[in-house]
């Protein structure tokens, strides 16, 4: 059957936020369900939360509503735009909740919305843990002994009759959150409380532990005509014990015999079948037990997946695209395969290359998390790297990665364990943490058996032995190249890269530069060659030009026939650095193509929109490292005209390769690598700034902590002390005394990945700064054009004062608070920076203002965190007329052509909030400062602040009361401001609750204060954890006190999280909230989509 | 590590090691093609439809499950020598009993790894499958030697590899008896036989048909193989025979006789079908297969006569995968349903085949 043509409007929900366990891959699916189901000549409507997506562009769906994704507001978008059919199966599992939820509210019956894609009963059974187990047991399919449990003195009892150890899962979660494993019935009583607590229904799955076994999973697709195919097999190398999203994956599946991989594929093809997917693509989990093959199934995800963006860009066949087509109607057989082009979808792609995902975790940024590795996912980002073989494609994902390793070894990192003895070193491994593969690497060096690390590990053989050749591969190499360069052979250069060896990494291992060794590694005969992904290993002719670099004979790039243009993308998401950089690639490439260059992206995100074969006229899956960057561009410019290398939109990643990439006579578009270092040299900045007469808080360089202890007498504390070079404000403090300003600047000269990276020196100083107290933290993004004409984009204030990171923070569009003095101050100082600057493209700046007085804290000519969230708020697509400037279009000339448009300024607020990955990390503070911690962000659109506020809280998952009780717990310098909330929520009819001191405060003021709480852990009276525990709080504000957190406030917030209490942690938030508040009582909210908003409300641009 | 040479007639030449088996005369020939499959290779080693080729893998890494005793297609392998990327030192598999290196040398297989088989397959498809040679000699006398091997055209490769003597798989107290044509059978075609409750009796390829009709067979069995089906013509007489006496099913080389005994014609495709991911689609039901496929000809559907209808189609090119000639009580398909390696969507034709037997 073809299209259905009894549809019109298909509503699609997105998965909201960036969150651990729900990540870009969904902004990928959805993105590309939206232009498919439009180019069928559907209505599209799109509800997400998160602005920072491409989905959410206004150009992807007919009316796109940036709501808060709840019940209620799908209900009002329902009834506003009256959908024919929900698509539930491409937003994870945040959409395919909402649309069971909406089914159980009666919502889509009363609004005869069909769902397509999945129905209700193939959900619940697909996730309900219990009726997948009996479903699967009806087919025949293996699965581990199990039982449930409500309470922990069931989860006991059943943990005796499965027999330990035993793996706990709660029911209706992602991403494994409040899964754990018990040992024995010890452990059982903590791990079942937490995993009783993470379940929406307080349901656990207790099973037998099969911990160890080897892990796959398939991603298969049907059709309504019940075609089946597979379209990827991967393989865990982590064994089981370890989720498969914290787990380096290898695709195709490397150690089961056809026999046992067709038997899976004929499980995998029963369990579709039985759970009635019945179109679309799901993914399936199967754990083989390494000795004797028992198979079990695991669990199946009736929904693209991050596995499915994965086997997308692993295969080149499209899952989210092609599962669009399916849910309207069309069979495998008549979807075309869009890289052969001559053959259809209904087939199953074969591969001639390895491709490796290894996951990027955040720890450094999370202080007190425990980097062990288990059933519950931490990560927030992932790499992946083809290469034809895997040690090739390992080491390119290692080195991808971002976190100082050129590799699996050769860098001055792989000295790190040299210390330890091998007992310790192999003990070490045995625990999965982000190192172990390196601690592998380290142990084989060391002579260390395979057999024993396997035993430990539980990692297969097969992949220790190919690691093992790596490391004879360097014991082989060491001496070679020592003797000089250019004794070096054409066949030991070959064996090194074909290997995977970076230049950098036989840099090390020869003492010589990378520059060396590259003129003499090409003069050796030995260059690079891409390759193409073409679905079937080479049988047919490819047409879209999907590469990878390897070191094979033969080349298969074609000859450019347009100049073009190279983008970098931003590579592994991470804390600080994330999905809107790679919304600013995206547009840049739409843009670019559209003004006739042929575009080029080079990233290593297989989550991301940039890395889809349709972005972009070319895509190489390349790491962002100097080498695999000048590989691509070097090959090009052989292959025609190369304009240049966009390097400011794809975050710190890319702009850290600009001067190399000049060196090597590769032109870098936009502002020039020297006026980026204008604005990152903090000397040079500050020289530009007395120049322009623009005021900055006292600052100095310090290399050493005697000199950052002058300093800070000097300028006066508080100071902030941060490093230079870094993205998210990573291990920024700010420090109250001497002895603070030692303690940081020993962790910065040691941390973690920030010591890997070269610690501190004269080049990579620390920055010590004045800290402005209670100042307003203000944003601005800008862009300008070779002719020196500048456009504000936006200017952002933002909720939370100076000293909470920006990325942190909520900000607003237009300012709420700030004079129009203030603003034309700031827009003043912008265009001064930009100038003085020499921008072409984008320009973030961000100012603290303390009364009328404007500081500029730090300019960066590049894309900012802020773009999309402007973009959105004000219809100006910045990134797509940044990219059309860097290549010298003017301002007059897009004005005309119509990309550029007067910003939609009149009307409405948009007020962008955080979400922060705390409920991940029970140890961790949930304090907002200097140090960035959110995952992602959501906006709240709407014609006041107040409302505007209200859903970017909901958004973020911390819904506002309408009322009750309101508990505040105040540091004292916040006891001043505090009463300002603490009146606003009495005036609305709150029951106050306050700590001893906070309530003397507010009742001296004239607040009643209802419940006198006390310190936690006093023996006597209620204390504030127990009051929060039992559900007599809706609202907490408890703001840090002085220089830290103290343990009551960290035990306050955390049990506000916990029990799901909507929390604020500064003054400013609380009232905020409380305006909020008040207008939510006074009318419902409204939803309307960006088109509308966007539509009207435009001023006139004033360039 | 040996380095090797593999050089195809028209002189384009590869860098590689040898491994395996090392021939005497310093290489080994036979016409080169490219397999797609990701796993399997042991059975694809060991399928006798290879006889005179030299394998290519696509898929790099091969060996890394080792090999085992139950995954044999034919006791022993026919092809001419094997081309991989990678070839795994250290397998790993519950079942494994012996690694790649081993199971070359003792079955006396050349091999040549190293080699960048994506440019090798590139250059096969655009100028098809074409003799090669490979192995530690020089350039001159790998181009002499691959220049020198005829290739497959117009071979009767299938009398060459079938057994010499019948012999019986299957309980005796099967309902059904069936006569399996030898070509080059693959034991997976008979444990597929034998599942669905036959007793096979497997015979030469040069047994008469008149020999096959006084056993009294419930059906016939044509069996895939290799080489050139226009040049196994006996065969041809005997299917001939056989047809409209017996119930006939045929597989790949099995199907192609069939298909020349009922007067079509066959022809060589560039570079064939090798692999386990082609779509096939049920002409009936409309049902899309994922098929096994191993040949290098094809039926042309123009030449089939009245009678024969083409039930399955190949949905890349356009090819014929199965034809149905109902009066007679015969049918055959040009893919593997007995997959070994290859999915199993299309098993139920051995049912079929049973039914066909029962129903005559």
């Amino acid at each position: 059957m073809p299209r259905r043509n009894d549809l019109q409007t298909i509503l699609l929900i997105g998965s909201g936020p960036i969150i651990i366990g729900q990540a870009c891959e969904f902004d990928y699916s959805g993105t590309q369900a939206c232009r498919v189901l439009r180019e069928e000549g559907y209505r599209v409507v799109l509800v997400n939360s998160n602005p920072a997506t491409i989905m959410t562009d206004p150009e992807f769906a007919d009316a796109t509503y940036v709501e808060p994704l709840d019940v209620p507001t799908l209900e009002r978008i329902i009834a506003k735009e009256r959908p024919d059919a929900l698509l539930p199966t491409l937003g994870g599992q945040t959409g395919l909740n909402l649309a069971i939820a909406l089914h159980e509210a009666g919502v889509l019956d009363e609004y005869n919305v069909e769902m397509i894609g999945a129905n209700v009963e193939a959900i619940r059974t697909a996730e309900d843990r219990q009726r997948f187990k009996i479903a699967m047991t009806e087919i025949g399919l293996m699965v581990p002994p199990s039982g449930i449990a409500y309470n922990t003195e069931e989860a006991l009892r059943v943990g005796d009759d499965v027999g330990y150890p035993v793996i706990v899962r709660p029911a209706f979660i992602l991403g494994g959150g409040g899964t754990g494993i018990a040992h024995d019935a010890d452990e059982m009583g903590r791990v079942a409380e937490h995993g009783l607590a993470a379940s929406p229904i307080s349901e656990i799955l207790i099973e037998r532990s099969i911990v160890g076994w080897k892990e796959y999973e398939l991603e298969v697709m049907r059709d309504h005509a019940d075609n089946v195919v597979v379209i990827c097999s991967i393989e865990n190398l982590d064994p089981m014990g370890v989720h498969t999203g914290e787990s380096i994956t290898v695709a195709p599946a490397q150690t089961l015999t056809d026999v046992e991989y067709q038997a899976m594929r004929d499980a995998a093809f029963a369990c579709i079948r039985r759970i009635g997917v019945e179109t679309g693509g799901s993914n399936v989990q199967f754990a083989v037990h390494p000795q004797t093959g028992e198979m079990v199934i695991i669990e199946m995800n009736p929904r693209v997946s991050r596995s499915s963006a994965l086997a997308s860009k692993a295969t080149g066949f499209p899952i989210a695209k092609i599962a669009a087509k399916l849910a309207v109607g069309y069979r495998l057989d008549e979807v075309q395969n869009d890289i052969t082009r001559e053959t259809p979808a209904s087939f199953e792609p074969t591969i001639d290359y390895v491709v490796t995902k290894v996951p990027r975790w955040a720890f450094e940024k999370l202080p007190g998390s425990t980097p062990v590795l288990g059933t519950q996912m931490q990560s927030v980002g992932e790499v992946m790297a083809i290469g034809r073989t895997f040690p090739e494609s390992l080491q390119k994902a290692l080195r991808s990665l971002e976190t100082g390793r050129l590799g699996l070894n050769c860098d001055p990192a792989e000295r790190e364990l040299d210390a330890l003895g091998d007992d310790e070193l192999v003990l070490r491994a045995a625990i999965p943490t982000p190192d172990r593969i390196f601690q592998v690497e380290a142990a084989l060096r060391r002579f260390v058996s395979l057999e024993r690390l396997h035993e430990v590990t539980g990692i297969d053989p097969w992949f220790l032995d190919q690691i093992l050749q790596i490391v004879e591969a360097r014991d082989h190499l060491a001496p070679v190249g020592r003797a000089g360069l250019d004794q070096v052979s054409r066949g030991d250069w070959r064996f090194a890269k074909r290997l995977g060896f970076s230049d950098g990494q036989l840099a090390f291992l020869w003492h010589a530069s990378e520059a060396d060794i590259r003129t003499h590694r090409v003069a050796a005969g030995v260059r690079v060659t891409f390759k193409t992904v073409d679905t079937c290993a080479a049988e047919f002719a490819a047409f879209t030009p999907y590469h990878y670099a390897t070191y094979e004979d033969e080349d298969e790039i074609a000859p450019l026939d347009k100049p073009a243009v190279v983008i970098l993308g931003s590579g592994p998401n991470r804390i600080g650095q994330g999905v809107e950089f790679d919304y600013c690639c995206v547009h840049a490439a739409f843009a670019l193509r559209d003004a006739g260059y042929e575009t080029v992206m080079v990233n290593c995100n297989p989550e991301t929109v940039s890395t889809d074969y349709d972005t972009s006229d070319r895509l190489f899956f390349e790491p962002l490292t100097n080498e695999d960057v000048r590989n691509v561009c070097e090959r090009l410019q052989e292959a025609g005209e190369v304009r240049g290398v966009i390097v400011s939109l794809g975050g710190q990643t890319p702009l850290k390769l600009a001067h190399e990439l000049e060196r090597s006579g590769i032109p870098v578009l936009g502002t020039s690598p020297a006026s980026i270092d204008a604005a990152e040299d903090r000397e040079q900045f500050n020289a530009l700034c007395d120049r322009l007469g623009i005021p900055q808080p006292d600052g100095a360089l310090a290399t050493n902590a005697d000199e950052a202890v002058a300093a800070a007498g000097a300028i006066g504390y508080p100071v902030l002390v941060r490093p230079s070079y870094v993205l998210g404000g990573r291990a920024m403090q700010i420090v109250y005394d001497d002895s603070d300003v030692r303690r940081a600047m020993a962790e910065l000269a040691q941390g973690g990945s920030l010591g890997r990276e070269g610690g501190l020196s004269a080049e990579r100083p620390a920055l010590i700064d004045r800290f402005l107290e209670d100042a307003t933290e203000v944003d601005v993004d800008a862009l300008r054009d070779r002719t020196g004409a500048v456009v504000v984009g936006g200017v952002m204030e933002h909720t939370e004062e100076a000293g909470v990171h920006s990325g942190d923070s909520a900000c607003a569009i237009p300012p709420p608070t700030l004079t129009s003095e203030v603003v034309r101050t700031i827009e003043h100082y912008t265009r001064a920076l930009a100038d003085a600057l020499g921008v072409v493209g984008l320009l973030n700046v961000q100012y603290a203002v303390k009364g009328e007085r404007v500081y500029v804290i730090e300019a960066n000519p590049r894309a900012s965190r802020t773009v999309p969230f402007v973009s959105k708020a004000t219809g100006v697509p910045l990134a797509k007329v940044a990219a059309r400037v860097m290549l010298g279009a003017t301002f007059d000339d897009l004005a005309s052509e119509g990309l550029l448009r007067p910003p939609a300024a009149g009307g409405h607020v948009a007020v962008k909030e955080a979400v922060l990955p705390f409920n991940r990390f029970p140890d961790v503070d949930t304090i907002l400062g200097p140090e960035m911690r959110s995952t992602g962000e959501v906006m709240g659109i709407d014609r006041t602040f107040g409302m505007a506020f209200a859903k970017s809280q909901a958004g973020a998952g911390n819904k506002l009361p309408r009322e009750g009780t309101v508990f505040l717990s105040l540091a004292d310098r916040d006891k001043e401001a505090g009463t300002v909330a603490a009146l606003r929520f009495a005036e609305l009819g709150f029951a106050i609750a306050a700590t001893a001191a906070t309530a003397r405060h507010l009742e001296g003021h004239g607040i009643r204060v209802d419940t006198v709480v006390a310190k936690v852990g006093e023996e006597i009276g209620v204390d504030a954890v127990e009051l929060i525990s039992s559900g007599k709080v809706d609202l907490v504000v408890n703001t840090p006190r002085g220089r830290g957190p103290r343990a009551d406030g960290m035990h306050i917030r955390r049990a506000a999280l916990v029990h799901g209490v909507a929390c604020v942690t500064t003054v400013a938030a609380a009232i905020a909230a409380a305006s909020g508040i008040a207008e939510e009582a006074e009318r419902e909210a409204e939803v309307r989509s960006l088109q509308d908003y966007h539509a009207d409300g435009q001023l006139r641009l004033e360039v | 590590m040996t380095d090797a040479l593999l050089v195809l007639a028209d002189g384009e030449t590869f860098e590689g090691v040898a491994v395996g088996h090392q021939p005497s005369a310093g290489f080994a020939t036979g016409e080169v093609v490219f397999n797609t499959a990701l796993a399997g290779y042991q059975e694809v080693i060991t399928d006798p439809s290879y006889a005179g080729q030299i394998i290519t893998f696509t898929y790099p890494h091969i060996g890394n499950y080792g090999v085992n005793e139950r995954d044999d297609e034919a006791r022993i392998p026919q092809c001419r020598g094997v081309i991989v990327r990678d070839l795994a030192r250290r397998p790993s598999n519950w079942r494994a009993t012996d690694d790649a290196e081993g199971f070359l040398s003792r079955h006396a297989i050349a091999g040549i790894a190293g080699v960048d088989t994506r440019r090798l397959t590139r250059h096969i498809r655009a100028a098809g499958a074409m003799p090669g040679a490979f192995g530690v000699a020089d350039r001159a006398t790998l181009l002499a030697a691959a220049q020198a091997d005829g290739g497959t055209d117009g071979c009767d490769l299938a009398s060459e590899v079938s057994t010499t003597e019948p012999y019986t798989v299957g309980p005796d107290d099967a309902t059904l008896y069936v006569v399996a044509y030898d070509f080059g059978i693959k034991r997976s075609i008979l444990d597929q036989l034998v599942a669905e409750g036959c007793q096979v009796e497997v015979v030469p390829a040069g047994t008469s048909g008149a020999d096959v009709l006084a056993r009294a067979p419930d059906g016939v069995f044509l069996s895939n193989g290799p080489g050139d089906p226009a040049a196994v013509e006996q065969a041809r007489r005997s299917v001939a025979e056989l047809l409209g006496n017996v119930p006939v099913f045929g597989i790949c080389l099995g199907h192609q006789i069939m298909s020349l005994a009922l007067g079509a014609r066959t022809f060589k495709l560039r570079f064939g079908h090798h692999g386990a991911n082609h779509p096939v689609r049920h002409v009936i039901t409309g049902r899309v297969e994922i098929t096994s496929q191993n040949h290098n000809y094809a039926v042309d559907a123009e030449s089939l006569p009245d009678g024969s209808a083409v039930t399955h189609l190949n949905l890349n090119d356009g090819d014929v995968e199965g034809i149905r000639t109902e009066h007679l009580r015969a049918f055959s398909v040009q893919y593997h349903p007995e997959a070994g390696p290859g999915p199993h969507d299309a098993r139920y034709l051995f049912e079929e085949f049973t039914q066909l037997m029962r129903a005559g």
